[in-house]
């Protein structure tokens, strides 16, 4: 593996001519209480369109923080934040909704399908906020069914899925709305290794139809998977490596 | 995203239908709450229309003075008299109160054989003058004659207004108008027909009082008075004017002024006013405990609002990491407080009437008031007006529960909300 230097000194193929996706610049989150918790320090990080990441830390480094704060579920506290070159400081949540709507799409460790609607609403649901019309969207809601391989399960509730099948739904919800980056939050935490697998393979599938793709996990296998690691180490980056596969082959 | 739309309500539903307990309570509270209203108001109604019904035989400002024996001696005169009004007695009365409007003397003579050919009857034969009609607030409908009059009175004319029974049964049906009544033997033309008391069990035959009086041989004499009185509200009013009216006539008829129970008076007015006041205290009661059942059901409404708020922050939470705005969530929470509010209410008030309409029978049965007995409880109802204001005061209050608790927890940052469970 190779050390890469961080963010300003980015070869010139990966954060100029493609664009930067994310910027971080001395970015600072501290959570607030008797003993404020500085969470992230001075993070610099850019992240280019089409990009598949992962992010590495032990618990309490900082990376769920971080990723909550990319995808604007959480704000920061100073630094900077552009996505696609758009300041993302201080939004109301009017418009750092119609950001989310617009630009990410969400995969969480515990799934987060709504209970009482079957997997088609479930899936069709951001296009419900997004004004699309009922029927276009349910058909919509289908096709990314079938994508994730799971259409003849349309009509199932989230307690009749298995939560291989539940986090493909969510992967299927996270992506109907077009977006430009996919935020997955230990996707595979709560998944045995087999189905692990699956849901892995179908995110790289995700990142290969060019959506930048950035997965927090703690599981080495699954960032070896993906094209750059970044380890955070007490809410600094500790590392930040391409990942090349057949380096990682080479040196086995 | 406009604010009502088809999606968004079967979105609404959709949640809906998964907490039916939830939504039940909800618009349980708030039925009940409507249901109560409208039944504690419409009972006080009932009560009061059942009771002021029984006012409505007589106008309610209608004073009757009546004469009895005396009970002391007075200026020479021995007790145990018997007194009789004269006519000069209403003259007197009529200029001494100007609160007098309409007045009436009548002579009553019962058992009295009554005969149109073979049919024949006893009823009771009234001599009145012309304002007894108002008075007693007797009805001659357009196409049935007239009622006593002037010229009658002055010419001691034979003729007789008689109400629909005595028409039923002496004319089976023929036009009794024009024809000749034997009264007595002595034959009297039909003029008029009265029929507002034509479900009443008794007939009565109404002649000019100057015509009873030299049939019956009672010239210059009256049985009793009729008067109505205007210009008195309260109840003091009443008894100051019947305390008067007492204390002229028994100096008319010399009578010792504190011989009370020599002269019968009858204030409608006194009693009238006074059952009206109890009433609308009554009205007043129930209308403060129905409004006190319906703030219940407002906290009821409040509180679960709340509770739903936040047992949904995670859901929420949820929707706005998938894209949903904050007045999104909000506004499907505010409509469906107000689809729940709404609809409940309705139920409540269909049922709270149908309640009424079911007790208004069952008490007309039970105390067997079809026809025209004393009556307790009738046509139990509630001012339309009061029913949509309580329902707007009940959706407006469901809006500002489910308001509060929604925005704050709208305003939760999603990371925070979907850690909520």
């Amino acid at each position: 593996m190779r050390q890469l230097p961080i963010e300003g000194q980015l070869p010139f193929y990966l954060s100029k001519s493609i664009g930067g996706m994310i910027l971080l610049e001395k970015l600072n989150k501290t959570y607030p209480g008797v003993q404020p918790l500085h969470v992230l320090k001075d993070i610099d990080l850019s992240i280019s369109q089409g990009e598949y990441v992962a992010i590495m830390g032990a618990s309490g480094s900082g990376k769920s923080t971080l990723l909550n704060v990319l995808g604007i579920l959480d704000d920061y506290d100073t630094g900077r934040y552009l996505l696609d070159g758009k300041l993302i400081a201080g939004l109301s949540e009017k418009k750092a909704a119609i950001y989310r709507n617009k630009m990410i799409g969400f995969v969480f460790q515990s799934f987060n399908l709504i209970s009482f609607k079957n997997a088609m609403e479930n899936v069709a649901l951001p296009l419900f906020y997004k004004g699309v019309s009922r029927k276009k969207r349910n058909q919509l809601a289908l096709e990314y069914l079938e994508k994730v391989g799971l259409r003849d399960w349309w009509h199932h509730y989230p307690n009749e899925l298995s939560g291989g099948q539940k986090q493909r739904i969510a992967i299927a919800r996270a992506l109907i709305s077009q977006p430009r980056i996919i935020l997955a939050d230990e996707p595979t935490g709560a998944l045995d290794s087999r189905t692990t697998d699956e849901v892995i393979q179908l995110l790289s599938q995700v990142n290969a139809e060019g959506i930048t793709t950035i997965v927090v996990t703690h599981e080495r296998s699954v960032a070896e998977q993906t094209k750059r690691i970044i380890h955070l180490k007490d809410g600094y980056i500790e590392s930040d490596n391409i990942n090349i596969p057949s380096l990682t082959a080479c040196s086995k | 995203m406009k604010f009502f739309e088809f999606d968004t309500i079967r979105e609404i539903f959709s949640t809906m239908r998964q907490s039916k307990l939830r939504t039940f309570l909800t618009g349980f509270s708030v039925a009940w709450g409507i249901f109560m209203l409208i039944v504690l108001l419409g009972s006080g109604k009932g009560l009061q229309n059942g009771v002021s019904s029984n006012f409505s035989n007589y106008a309610v400002n209608m004073v009757n003075v009546w004469p009895r024996r005396t009970n002391m001696p007075y200026k020479g005169f021995k007790a145990y008299r018997r007194l009789r009004f004269r006519d000069q007695d209403m003259e007197m009365l009529k200029n001494h109160f100007p609160q007098i409007d309409k007045a009436s003397g009548i002579i009553s003579l019962y058992g009295n054989t009554v005969s149109y050919g073979k049919e024949y009857g006893n009823y009771g034969i009234n001599g009145v003058m012309p304002d007894y009609k108002d008075i007693r607030m007797l009805s001659i409908e357009a196409g049935n004659g007239r009622f006593i009059n002037n010229i009658d009175m002055s010419e001691e004319r034979k003729v007789v207004v008689i109400n629909q029974r005595v028409a039923d049964n002496l004319f089976r049906g023929e036009e009794p108008l024009g024809k000749y009544v034997q009264i007595g033997g002595i034959a009297f033309m039909v003029v008029g027909l009265e029929t507002k008391t034509s479900n009443d069990e008794n007939g009565y035959c109404y002649i000019p009082h100057s015509t009873a009086q030299t049939i019956y041989n009672r010239r210059g004499y009256t049985d009793e008075f009729y008067f109505t009185v205007t210009g008195m509200d309260s109840p003091e009013a009443n008894e100051a004017f019947t305390l008067a009216l007492r204390k002229t006539l028994a100096r008319s008829l010399i009578v010792h002024p504190d011989d009370t129970a020599a002269i019968g008076v009858w204030n409608m007015a006194e009693n009238y006013v006074q059952t009206m006041r109890i009433f609308s205290t009554i009205q007043l009661f129930v209308f403060i405990i129905g409004l006190c059942t319906l703030v219940a059901g407002i906290v009821g409404v409040g509180n679960i609002m709340v509770i739903t708020v936040k047992e949904r922050t995670r859901e929420f939470g949820i929707k706005k990491a998938i894209g949903a705005s904050p007045s999104n969530i909000l506004n499907s929470i505010l409509i469906e407080s107000v689809i729940i509010t709404g609809v409940f209410g309705y139920i409540g008030m269909v049922l709270g009437i149908g309640t009424l309409e079911l007790l208004s029978l069952i008490m007309e049965n039970a105390t067997g008031t079809g026809g025209d007995g004393p009556k307790v409880f009738l046509n139990p109802s509630v001012d339309l007006n009061i029913v949509l204001v309580a329902t707007g005061i009940l959706i407006a209050s469901g809006l500002l529960a489910g308001y509060f608790p929604a925005r704050r927890a709208v305003n939760i940052k999603p990371v925070e909300a979907m850690r909520a469970e």
